[in-house]
């Protein structure tokens, strides 16, 4: 079966500045395909072109079949976009905006005021169908950008950092409503610097590093690779006590400090707890917790990459 | 068909978003006001000479009005991005754009025809030929709402497209014949003159006020066709160019 979106060596520059190099992937219909890489990686750039809001420098780009690579406004019926900013009317309200979508994509007056009913339905919105989407919180926001973006039953959805910047429970809420889309059998082209939020969510992922893919493969695969890998985080109280003479006491354990006080211990052969633990007792460090850790996508993004995930994390302000 | 709605809903959309709203309302009908009652004073003839100024009233009633307005709705929303789910939409940019500029079109035409009902009021327009008069008023409002959207595609900030209009504004306000007859403009003007559009707008509703237009009908809706394809195209390739980027 041909792939529903198709991008080959796709290439786009600023200037100077080398926003995606000669990226190349397929996407299954029905996939929901994780983009993944800090902010500034190219991830906006990518969805601009493959939206046809910016023309690809190079390359080729098909979309359900159709070369937009010249036209980009080609196979734009297929597409649903939620941009990462809930770029909606804030003069209307949640109702009329979802109605106005739906008219840009030449749906008649009957079936747009339905649609858009039940969309407010099931996204938790009717209560606030008729307030300005100004008035709405990040949240709501988000959500009927969502409903706004799968209005006329796109086949394929693009959504550009869904959760950031919204509160723990609209995320979650947020991140539920992804994976209904994706029973429902839409193809969903998300992109996130939530490490956690691409595992729980995606299928394949595509990790990308200043405009570059640097791996694609699925979950499953991504995981394995660091599965026999034997981790430990360690806390003690006395954040004085570095975790550095650890690291120079055993050369063969890789020790990444994640705070004061907190240590994370990577090794290929099995990690002796006591002997660290004492260890760090004659160093004035009095021990608090000695945990194995399961190894997860963030640690095959640092392996890949060479980017801690923190780092990742504190870009996108609080992990939502 | 399908094009046809997305075009009739974006023009419903700005009409009540921005078009309608009382300070616009008050625009239109306090700025064409202003300009008559200022060019009334300052002729110090009579109310005889409201034929004289009306045609240029109108034209730059219509100018503001509609270059003002596009500076809004189209650097305002591309400022907060809601013109990104436009250009997402699956229609052509050429019917995008036109439902964009239909609202300042027709606040335009109500631009100008407030001016004429005022004058209706005070003076004897049992000259006008209405027919004219109309697709003049029109082909001035198609051309000012396209060089509004020339600015509007050239600009970031709505602040700028607004400096930019002026740049435009101004220089068609006193060289299109309206303040100073054409042919008393100094020699290395002139040709300025004929090169702006509201020279032949003004001169298509002289003629239908008082029957003083200087150039042929044809020659002068002609031109202001001309400059209305020229701007438009022109506008539609920056978008292309700047826009999609």
């Amino acid at each position: 079966m041909a792939p529903i979106i198709e991008a080959n060596n796709l290439r786009k520059s600023f200037g100077d500045v080398e926003a995606v190099a000669d990226i190349s992937f397929r996407i299954e219909k029905g996939e929901l395909f994780g983009f993944l890489g800090p902010n500034g990686a190219g991830k906006t750039t990518t969805i601009k072109m493959l939206t046809g809001l910016a023309r690809p420098d190079g390359g080729t780009l098909y979309l359900g079949g159709i070369d937009c690579t010249d036209d980009p406004k080609a196979a734009q019926h297929l597409i649903g976009v939620v941009p990462d900013e809930s770029n909606l009317y804030p003069e209307l309200t949640g109702l009329e905006n979802l109605c106005f979508c739906a008219a840009l994509y030449g749906m008649d007056k009957s079936r747009r005021q339905a649609r858009a009913r039940e969309l407010l339905d099931s996204f938790g919105l009717a209560q606030a169908a008729d307030r300005k989407f100004g008035s709405y919180s990040k949240g709501m926001k988000r959500k009927l950008a969502i409903a706004a973006g799968i209005i006329h039953r796109p086949a394929i959805l693009f959504l550009d950092e869904p959760t950031t910047g919204i509160d723990v429970l609209s995320a979650r809420q947020i991140r539920q409503l992804i994976a209904e889309l994706h029973r429902l059998g839409t193809t969903i082209f998300l992109t996130t610097h939530y490490i956690e939020e691409a595992e729980r969510l995606c299928e394949r992922i595509a990790f990308i590093v200043s405009g570059r893919i640097v791996r694609i493969d699925s979950i499953e695969h991504l995981l394995q690779s660091v599965q026999g890998k034997h981790m430990m985080e360690i806390s003690w109280a006395n954040p004085l006590a570095h975790g550095e003479n650890l690291a120079q006491a055993f050369p063969e354990l890789t020790v990444e400090t994640l705070l004061p006080g907190t240590i994370r211990i990577e090794s290929d052969e099995p990690i002796h707890v006591g002997v660290l633990v004492r260890f760090l007792e004659e160093q004035g460090g009095h021990v608090l917790e000695a945990r194995r850790i399961q190894p997860s996508l963030e640690d095959v993004f640092i392996n890949i990459t060479g980017i801690k995930g923190e780092s990742m994390r504190n870009e996108g302000g609080r992990g939502a | 068909m399908k094009g046809w709605i997305a075009f009739w809903n974006i023009f419903i959309k700005d009409i009540r978003t921005y078009y309608l709203k009382p300070p616009n309302i008050s625009w239109g009908l306090i700025f064409p006001l202003s300009w008559t009652g200022m060019f009334f004073i300052r002729s110090g003839a009579g109310l005889e000479s409201i034929p004289e100024v009306l045609p240029g009233v109108t034209a730059l009633s219509v100018l503001f009005g509609t270059t003002s307005m596009l500076a809004v709705t189209i650097t305002f929303e591309k400022k907060n991005r809601t013109f990104e789910r436009l250009l997402l939409a699956p229609i052509s940019l050429e019917l995008l754009m036109l439902a964009k500029t239909a609202g300042a079109i027709l606040f335009g035409i109500a631009n100008g025809f407030a001016p004429l009902i005022l004058a209706g009021f005070a003076a004897d327009l049992s000259g006008l030929d209405p027919v004219i008069f109309f697709l003049g008023l029109v082909m001035v409002a198609v051309v000012s709402a396209f060089l509004g959207l020339f600015v509007a595609v050239a600009v970031q900030e709505v602040f700028e497209a607004q400096t930019l209009s002026n740049f435009f504004r101004f220089p068609m306000m006193f060289l299109c014949g309206f303040f100073f007859p054409i042919e008393k403009l100094p020699v290395f003007l002139r040709p300025l003159s004929y090169v702006l559009p509201m020279t032949y707008g003004v001169d298509i509703l002289r003629g239908a006020v008082h029957g003083g237009n200087k150039m042929a009908y044809g020659l002068s809706f002609l031109v202001l066709g001309a400059f209305c394809v020229g701007l438009f195209f022109k506008s539609i390739g920056n978008v292309r160019r700047n826009w999609i980027i």
